[in-house]
């Protein structure tokens, strides 16, 4: 016997030894944790019918990845959090008129749930192995799909039981169409329009509006390092910086003004904050680099208000963090730190 | 199938066309209609139609002429042989369904570059005698034309809620579908399916290879 305890004395193991408390679970739980402010001041601003979209989406997600693995007989990973994320995150991505605009649209967050777990996730391999967002792809299907009803906004009411609110353009819509001039107009003054957009009461996603909310959970996110400041910051350093160079207008000729526009609104409105923070940032879908995540953000930035400025629709991040996301494997290959002491080969 | 002079039986060569080799799902020949003309049944099967024509006639022209081809000529011979044909579908389809080719007229002229027909030309009809040739163009015309007919299925009934052009669903159909989008879609979906039969129940592989 004494033997046999000295054999298992001397046993050692593959590394690693020592392990930490962070798990992908734990890390996935976490980040919905702190996307829970801007979601109850979504339910605040958009009342019982933003928590039932928002409900559906989580709900439908989690079941459809539950059916998808017990179909194909796989390992169940619905406890891990990252359904429910998906599911989350694309609630908090879709108006909140969707339901009031016509109660039969209720299978379109069904819809952009499936698409979003099944085609995106778990037919490119499951967490690890998808190329996108899968939230972003399920809302940019919804979006090409039904773009009427993904395109009403309504206006907060903060009322928690007003079921018609009224619809209205977003910040971003009306400062496309009409200009800065009219977008201020809407809410008083200048100092009324940066504090509205930063507390959230405007038109749009359920979960985008409050920026003070996201920044708070993107602080604690910032705090337990589960983010870095690599893509956030240089997505959004560019978005201001391009929207200040290109942002402004001459509202008589309608021609571009240099070095005039107003980058503060365009950061505090849109989904940039809940991308940069929260959809750009996610581990699987970005480079692994350092230096390769700056240019990833770069680049999300640039084509953000490529599509801002230029494009057809008034707001482009998800289009944004979608493309970047192709680039992301060449911009790991192209960034890879060199191996240290080896020497670089000689071109012939 | 590559040994010449094998006997080969013609119900195995269109089985071959429809299912083991199916142009689209299983040897990823010809993506490129399969995405742009699909997004109606009807549109799927008139091409398809005129693929199987095209095929059936290159594959028996090649192999009535394949033993006065140079081999290091043959490639612009297949072309010419090709190019014959689909200019007498072209002008036949302009002539005889105008509304169809109103719409497909330019696809039409492009079967000319269809992977799929030089492929068979040169993999099959050249060593082979004119019926087996025959056959082969037979099934994999036909398994050509199952396979647009079954991606415009899907998009058109998804896409617009209608078959034919007739309106069967009254709902809000996916609009999605029928950009070319929903047609990647739909083609990588129905490989999978494919793919799945064909390990699950023939114990293949898997597909592989690609091309446009």
């Amino acid at each position: 016997m004494a033997d046999i305890k000295k054999e298992h004395e001397l046993l050692v193991s593959v590394s690693p030894h020592i392990k930490s408390e962070e798990t992908t679970s734990r890390i996935m739980w976490t980040v919905n944790l702190s996307l829970f402010p801007a979601l109850l001041m979504g339910l605040y601003f958009f009342g019982p019918k933003a928590l039932f979209i928002t409900a559906l989406c989580i709900i439908s997600a989690l079941l459809s990845e539950r059916i998808f693995q017990k179909v194909l007989k796989k390992k169940p990973t619905v406890n891990d959090g990252s359904a429910f994320l998906t599911g989350l995150l694309l609630g908090m991505n879709l108006p909140p008129s969707l339901w009031s605009f016509n109660p039969f649209m209720i299978h379109v967050p069904i819809i952009g749930s499936v698409i979003a777990i099944v085609i995106t996730k778990q037919f490119f391999g499951g967490l690890g192995y998808n190329i996108f967002n899968p939230a972003l792809i399920g809302r940019a299907f919804l979006l090409i799909s039904f773009p009427k009803a993904m395109t009403i906004w309504t206006t907060p009411t903060a009322a928690f039981f007003a079921l018609d609110a009224k619809t209205t353009a977003t910040p971003l819509g009306i400062l496309k169409e009409e200009g800065i001039g009219k977008l201020i107009e809407a809410f008083g003054d200048k100092v009324n329009l940066y504090t509205q957009l930063l507390i959230g009461h405007r038109a749009g996603s359920i979960g985008e509006t409050s920026v003070i909310a996201l920044l708070i959970g993107a602080a604690f996110l910032l705090y337990k390092r589960y983010i870095t400041w690599h893509i956030p910051f240089s997505f959004l350093g560019t978005a201001a910086l391009l929207a200040w160079v290109f942002g402004g207008k001459n509202l008589e000729t309608g021609k571009m003004l240099l070095f005039a526009g107003d980058p503060i609104v365009h950061l505090l409105s849109g989904g940039l904050i809940l991308g940069a923070f929260f959809m750009a940032t996610d581990y699987v879908t970005c480079p692994t680099v350092r230096k390769g995540q700056i240019v990833f953000g770069i680049g999300c930035g640039a084509l953000t208000m490529l599509i801002r400025i230029k494009g057809g629709y008034p707001e482009g991040v998800m289009f944004a963090i979608l493309l970047m996301n192709c680039f992301a494997p060449l911009i790991d290959r192209a960034m890879k730190s060199n191996v240290f002491g080896a020497v670089k080969e000689k071109k012939k | 199938m590559s040994n010449a002079e094998n006997k080969v039986s013609y119900i195995g060569l269109i089985k071959n066309g429809i299912f083991a080799e199916n142009p689209i799902f299983r040897v990823a020949l010809s993506l490129c209609p399969a995405v742009a003309v699909t997004s109606g049944v009807k549109n799927g099967f008139m091409m398809g139609l005129a693929v199987l024509f095209v095929q059936v006639m290159v594959n028996v022209t090649t192999s009535v002429v394949r033993k006065f081809i140079h081999p290091k000529v043959r490639i612009p011979s297949y072309m010419f042989i090709i190019a014959t044909w689909v200019t007498v579908t072209d002008l036949s389809m302009a002539a005889y369904v105008r509304d169809v080719y109103a719409q497909m007229g330019l696809y039409i002229k492009l079967i000319v570059a269809f992977a799929i027909i030089l492929s068979r030309a040169e993999l099959f009809a050249s060593k082979h005698k004119v019926t087996p040739s025959f056959f082969d163009g037979l099934g994999m015309g036909i398994g050509f034309l199952f396979a647009l007919v079954i991606i415009g299925f899907f998009r058109e009934l998804l896409g617009k809620g209608s078959l034919w052009g007739y309106p069967i669903v009254n709902t809000k159909p996916l609009l999605i579908m029928i950009l070319p989008t929903g047609g990647f879609f739909a083609v990588g979906i129905l490989m999978g399916l494919f793919n799945w039969i064909d390990m699950k129940f023939f114990g293949g592989g898997g597909a592989s290879g690609g091309g446009h």
